[in-house]
């Protein structure tokens, strides 16, 4: 699974209030939209489908809010690659399979608006503009099964419908 | 090989809930929760993305509670139409322990109905269900998928955390709280200090802590980023729980031959009130340098800092005194349990007396989602646990974050104030 898009960066402590605010809750989607990371005025007006997010240290902290990582996939972001996540964060990502990758060093890899594919299966991180390369920490193989098989819904609709399932 | 280290609370719990003999930090494994806590937040999607894929039952009823606590009393038609799904939906699924809008915010309630117990694994869909800690349950937050897949199967995937130790020493001074302590942890350590890790509270200072200090701590352990948040079971434990619980209780507490990642010891004695600035609960300053500070708005309330105590303490701050004109003060005990008892004992009468709103026992404004909400420019203080920017109302409002004392105190003076010079002499 490669991802490719161009790069929106975060800070460090971007929190999952700003990813579904709890003041467009149960707003029409184009609202919401107008408020993901609405800390980021940039990415707000300029976001365009297929867009990816690199940021800094614990990327989505605080609440358990699944809307987090679900607003970004809905609003079609590539995927985040960041310095580290709020556990839960992480959690809900590979819960929903949205692509994520923890990565030291990504920060300085990159600049906003530059070229960012992700080899999601190697855990490679390619500066397409400047031509460079780093490697994030690999997710467990457990965690990649999920991812793979579409979500924790749809391992848990294969699981149901196998032997002794249901 | 060397000599086998024990285990600490974490890794006690995970071994034992996945049937293994011992684990260390980093390892994934597979581990049976003992209780699972969801919320009208996100209950019914849950519900619902089990329907989806063609399942309507959970793993054990009874190993499930469900609380209705985010809008409460319902706000809108949505919300009432979604209320009353939750009622049937417990009904059909044989859910028995379901609490419904009033009877208080799931953190408080599933201590004090003797839902948690020492040396549980819990899961909870929201991310300040590390507040079971306190009574020495591994407990940690998760989100509406993982809520399904664990109500229907009991199970779901860990990796286990490296632990950190806090020992705490020395006493809280006169009219500095146990939230004081966590925001000076929290402005020394920042949010990330706890980040994949399990945290442990031990010491003298811990151990002499009430219930409702440690509930506390181990709930805005969540700001610091942390997995669990656990103190060890013992006296005060056990007693917390006499009369919730028919389960036999014992004390249980991390091997002493435990291995920490870190152990940081803190002396309580050297902590002042502090105050998180806008927009970061690690964001954190002594009251002193914050007099200036007008406020619109000062609320005790949320999961973190509306218990019993919570009330009496800003009560005898606002025993005789007003609210500052200009200023509103609400009040939102955690649960129906506080409320009837801050009735009894007189403080809720002394909030209304000085001029407090009093609410409906839920999460009221600090998710934003429910009445006491701040409009833009408005600035609030409050005794809740973030002040992420627009978490209180508008993303142009600005919320800062104390102790109820500091909190009362600042309504009094319609500005953030030092709550110790409205405090009677001596040492409580």
């Amino acid at each position: 699974m490669n991802i490719r898009g161009r790069v929106w960066k975060f800070g460090d402590d971007i929190n999952t209030d700003y990813m579904a605010p709890g003041f467009v809750k149960n707003q029409p989607w184009e609202l919401v939209k107008k408020a993901i990371l609405h800390i980021h005025p940039g990415f707000t007006s300029g976001f365009k489908p297929g867009d990816v997010i690199v940021a800094g240290e614990n990327f989505g902290c605080g609440s358990s809010r699944e809307a987090a990582p679900a607003n970004l996939k809905r609003l079609e972001v590539g995927c985040v690659v960041a310095e580290s996540f709020g556990r839960i964060f992480l959690r809900n990502s590979i819960a929903i399979a949205f692509p994520v990758l923890i990565c030291k060093g990504v920060t300085a890899e990159f600049e906003e608006g530059e070229e960012l594919e992700l080899d999601f299966a190697q855990s490679l991180v390619r500066n397409k503009t400047r031509g460079t390369e780093i490697r994030g920490t690999p997710l467990a193989p457990e965690l990649v099964r999920i991812v793979t098989a579409g979500g924790m819904m749809q391992l848990l609709k294969q699981q149901a419908a196998g032997p002794g399932g249901a | 090989m060397g000599r086998m280290h024990g285990m600490t609370m974490a890794e006690k719990i995970l071994a034992r809930a996945s049937g293994r003999a011992r684990v260390r930090p980093g390892e994934f494994l597979t581990a049976a929760v003992d209780l699972v806590m969801a919320n009208d937040a996100q209950f019914p999607q849950s519900c619902k993305a089990l329907e989806d894929i063609g399942l309507k039952r959970v793993f054990d009823p009874e190993k499930i509670v469900v609380v209705i606590d985010h809008w409460v009393p319902a706000n809108t038609p949505m919300v009432a139409e979604m209320h009353r799904g939750i009622r049937a939906t417990v009904k059909e699924l044989g859910i028995r322990h379901f609490y419904d809008a009033g009877v208080g915010i799931e953190h408080k309630v599933i201590p004090e109905k003797g839902h948690a117990l020492p040396g549980q694994l819990i899961v909870g869909s929201d991310s300040h269900s590390t507040t079971y800690g306190a009574l020495g349950a591994a407990s940690t937050g998760i989100g509406l998928t993982e809520l399904a897949y664990v109500m229907y199967t009991g199970k779901l995937w860990f990796q286990v955390p490296p632990s950190i130790k806090f020992n705490l020493t020395g006493r809280l001074g006169h009219g500095v709280a146990p939230k004081d302590l966590m925001l000076a942890l929290l402005g020394k350590f920042t949010t990330q200090a706890g980040q994949y890790k399990s945290v442990e509270f031990a010491g003298p200072a811990a151990e002499s802590m009430s219930m409702e200090g440690r509930l506390t701590l181990a709930n805005i352990s969540s700001e610091m980023g942390a997995k669990f948040a656990l103190f060890a079971a013992d006296a005060t434990t056990v007693e917390y729980l006499r009369a919730r619980t028919n389960v036999p209780v014992r004390a249980f507490g991390p091997d002493e031959d435990a291995d920490y990642e870190a152990v940081h010891t803190i002396d309580c004695s050297k902590i002042e009130p502090q105050v998180a600035i806008p927009h970061k609960p690690d964001n954190v300053k002594n009251v002193s340098e914050l007099s200036e500070i007008r406020v619109d708005q000062a609320f005790i309330g949320s999961c973190t800092n509306a218990h019993a105590e919570d009330l009496q303490r800003a009560a005898l701050i606002m025993k005789g005194r007003k609210v500052a004109p200009g200023t509103r003060f609400l009040v939102i005990p955690a649960s129906h349990e506080v409320m009837v008892e801050a009735m009894k004992n007189g403080s809720l009468a002394t909030l209304v007396e000085a001029g407090a709103m009093v609410g409906t026992p839920g999460c009221g404004p600090c998710a934003g989602g429910s009445t006491g909400v701040l409009g833009p420019g408005e600035t609030g203080i409050a005794s809740t646990n973030r002040n992420f920017k627009g978490r209180g109302g508008s993303a142009e409002s600005f919320l800062y974050l104390a102790s109820p004392e500091t909190v009362a105190a600042s309504a009094i003076e319609g500005r953030i104030a030092d709550p110790r010079k409205y405090l009677p002499k001596g040492p409580q």
